[in-house]
């Protein structure tokens, strides 16, 4: 079993079209060096110098990564990541306001 | 328990086990039933409170106009204390949002204003705030950035949940003006040393989010990340499934942005009982399902519903 990774429409023009892709890594930051090797362009477009761009959000099972440890999140299998755009505007707050 | 008046009623709402779905003995969830308030949400305290501080500070006055953009539930508890106390009341509301809520408005006496659905609640506020400047006697509360909705929590929802959980480990709300989380959270973290603040945010389809350019984003005044410890963000079908778990295990009938907070509940809970540590994780029941019988997310398979919140504010 590997990690399954969501990748937005935004970004899947670097993944085929697919809507999801596997991948394997102890921590969040392998995953996508393991994701680049077959979705070149992917790295760039998720991190900075290391850290994660501002305008993308990534989740692991629903949790945003940035209130874990960032691209040193530990994974593992079975897993589930999300990338998404950030649309609040990098790690700021609700993308759209209550009831 | 007796109250002079519906308004006086407000608050004080039980906190109740969920002994099947807490994963064991030593990790356990609890919920807020903030749908026992007087209109039914957990609304009803910011509103009462923003409502009594402008009249306190003289700038709301018998016979004046509140404005407010909403989706819904500010809208509803608002239109009540504003026709107890007299003054009109004027909401700036995103057509997409369920046709339960439009009616309750409508019957508490509101005024409607729709906004393109497209552009959500950013729409709503953006529209409110250029209504305001075309009508300078309206009063905008102004719910995003108005400090008595996030003191309505730090002062009555927080201590509430201390006093019946003083065990507490873990707090789990809905994010969205971020009130109740700031208020709560900040209450808490001054009070339980190691307390979590965990935020449920609904993830909406492309749909919702896909005409909107990334740097239009809007950010509550009212947020601080820093009072939050976790973020997690709940799309539409674990939302609807843990709606559904809610109430086939625990009989509690509640909306569907409750569902996306017990998801991230389970979550926290889920990491406990990994990490092999005892948790008290107290959650709020934003209000009850009522409202969102029409949007189909009660009925038929997972897909189905996930299929016709497509496009949908379902929180």
């Amino acid at each position: 079993m590997a990690v399954e990774v969501r990748i937005p429409t935004i970004l899947r023009q670097y993944t085929g079209g697919a809507k999801t892709v596997e991948g394997d890594g102890a921590t969040l930051s392998a995953l996508i060096d393991d994701l680049e090797t077959r979705h070149p362009g992917l790295r760039e477009r998720l991190l900075d110098d290391g850290a994660l761009r501002k305008f993308v959000n990534v989740y692991l099972n629903d949790e945003d990564v940035r209130f874990l440890d960032g691209p040193g999140t530990a994974v593992s299998d079975g897993d589930a990541v999300t990338v998404l755009p950030a649309v609040a505007g990098g790690s700021g707050a609700a993308t759209r306001p209550g009831r | 328990m007796r109250y002079e008046s519906l308004l006086d009623s407000l608050g004080r709402t039980p906190l109740v086990g969920l002994p099947a779905l807490s994963p064991s003995p030593d990790v356990r969830l609890w919920a807020k039933l903030e749908d026992r308030n007087p209109t039914g949400s957990v609304k009803d305290r910011p509103a009462l409170r923003m409502i009594e501080a402008a009249e306190a500070d003289g700038r709301l006055t018998p016979g004046c106009t509140i404005l407010e953009p909403t989706s819904g539930n500010t809208g509803i508890s608002l239109a009540m204390a504003a026709t107890l106390k007299g003054y009109r009341l004027v909401c700036v509301m995103p057509e997409n949002t369920s046709e339960e809520r439009r009616q309750l408005l409508a019957m508490w006496g509101a005024e409607i204003i729709p906004s393109p659905a497209a552009g959500g609640s950013n729409e709503a506020v953006r529209i409110a705030k250029g209504l305001t400047h075309d009508n300078p006697s309206w009063v905008m509360l102004y719910q995003y950035g108005n400090p008595g909705n996030a003191l309505a929590h730090y002062e009555g929802t927080g201590p509430e949940l201390l006093e019946d959980l003083p065990e507490i480990t873990h707090f789990v709300a809905g994010l969205g003006t971020t009130g109740t989380l700031m208020g709560v959270g900040r209450f808490l973290r001054e009070k339980v040393p190691g307390i979590s603040v965990v935020a449920a945010e609904p993830r909406y389809g492309e749909l919702v989010y896909g005409l909107r350019n990334l740097d239009e984003g809007f950010v509550p005044e009212l947020y601080d990340e820093s009072v939050l410890t976790s973020r997690f963000s709940v799309g539409p079908r674990d939302a609807v499934r843990r709606t559904r778990e809610l109430l086939q295990l625990e009989g509690i009938f509640a909306g569907i942005s409750t569902g996306a907070v017990v998801h991230a509940a389970l979550g926290m809970a889920r990491k406990a009982v990994e990490a092999g540590e005892p948790a008290q994780i107290a959650f709020v029941v934003a209000d009850a399902g009522w409202k969102y019988l029409s949007t189909g997310a009660y009925e038929g398979t997972l897909d189905d519903a996930e299929e016709r919140l497509e496009g949908q504010l379902w929180a």
